[in-house]
């Protein structure tokens, strides 16, 4: 509901190391891609954050970065049979016996893993 | 070249509600933060809380998208209510309770009720300096909530079911929603209320009384790893 104000912040935050990165190296980086960490529960669509990211990045060293998302699965715990598994759609059912499961992680990570970062001119092929 | 960042994107917010936490702490104050749909009835639970709680002293916050209707029927019942208006934004946030907490005075000692903005998605992934979580569910809104917005529930400490009343009228299948919460939320227990007769406030008064005395740490960590 809020990828709009969520992918602000994420675009500032990577511009911000990748200028800090620039500045440390002396010439300026652009962020080729972005590899984001999403818990389900957070509700975050990958189109609507692609969407925001890629509008939110423009005129920064973000802009054009692809951003790979990886989802993570709220993760439950079988109270008969001990399986910790992965919630499926709509159930929260063992996979293994059928007793409901109990959550032990909603998947409500939200986090930045890593960036890739290349020199700021790479894309027109400028020599230095 | 790969930059190891591992850094949570609402790092900045975390940051600001811990310290908003610490502050209030200091000063005696015990904050929940209360989440719902629209109409589930957190604005009765908290006017009710503020009766059970007696003789202590509450201030609330009330989080609305653009009106301060709550607050005046607050302010009307002799509540301690300062209001918020996000303008459309669907979740308060850290610093929004920073700014207004500047404006207000909760006095030392006091129980801070923060009514989010009505909606089971955002306010659940926002800390905002509180101590705990209230989820309000009302039977109304039908026994299937718990499954269909589990963080909400996963970050509630307790669970309040309110509109009981009308269970009958709406068919609402108590069992299935037991269920679908024990699911998300294991450890949350679960308090029916009655958001206009109070039936019910005086446990949900007697279960806060006792997680304020055993609170330790805020109950969640940075969401680097999902909680
Ligand atoms: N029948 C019934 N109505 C309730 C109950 N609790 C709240 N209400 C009504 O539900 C409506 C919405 O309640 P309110 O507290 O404003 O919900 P909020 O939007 O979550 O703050 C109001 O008209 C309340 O009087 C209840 O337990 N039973
Ligand atoms: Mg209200
Ligand atoms: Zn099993």
């Amino acid at each position: 509901m809020h990828e709009a104000s969520a992918s602000e912040a994420l675009v500032k935050m990577v511009s911000e190391e990748a200028r800090a990165r620039g500045e440390t190296d002396g010439s300026p980086y652009r962020v080729a891609r972005i590899r984001l960490v999403v818990g389900e529960a957070t509700g975050y669509m990958r189109e609507s954050l692609e969407f925001y990211v890629g509008a939110s990045a423009k005129g920064t060293p973000a802009e054009g970065a692809v951003l790979d998302i990886r989802y993570v699965k709220p993760l439950l715990r079988c109270p008969s049979c001990g399986l910790e598994y992965e919630r499926r759609r709509f159930t929260f059912e063992c996979p293994s016996c059928g007793a409901q499961g109990s959550m032990i992680k909603a998947g409500s990570e939200f986090y930045v893993d890593s960036i890739e970062l290349e020199p700021a001119r790479a894309k027109e092929g400028a020599v230095v | 070249m790969r930059v190891e960042l591992k850094r949570a994107v609402y790092e900045e917010n975390d940051r600001l509600a811990r310290e908003i936490n610490e502050e209030l702490r200091s000063r005696g104050i015990f904050t929940v933060n209360v989440l719902g749909s629209p109409g589930a009835g957190k604005t009765s639970l908290i006017s009710r809380l503020a009766e059970a709680l007696a003789p202590d002293r509450l201030s609330v916050i009330e989080g609305d998208v653009a009106s301060d209707i709550d607050t005046r029927a607050l302010r009307a019942l002799g509540i301690d209510a300062y209001q918020i208006e996000t303008g459309g934004d669907c979740h308060l946030n850290a610093p929004m309770i920073r700014a207004v907490l500047g404006k207000m005075r909760v006095p030392d000692g006091a129980w801070l009720f923060i009514e989010n903005i009505g909606n089971l998605i955002c306010p659940a992934e926002f800390v905002i300096g509180e101590d705990l979580k209230l989820v309000v569910a009302s039977v109304a809104e039908g026994s299937d909530k718990p499954y269909k917005y589990p963080a909400a529930f996963a970050k509630a400490a307790a669970c309040v079911l309110t509109k009981g009343d009308l269970a009958e009228a709406v068919g609402f299948d108590e069992a299935f929603f037991k269920s679908g919460l024990a699911s998300v939320a294991p450890n949350a227990p679960l308090f029916p209320l009655n958001g206009r007769s109070g039936d019910g406030a005086a446990a949900l008064a007697a279960w806060l009384r006792l997680a304020r005395g055993t609170c330790g740490a805020p109950a969640e960590g940075p969401r680097l790893e999902g909680g």
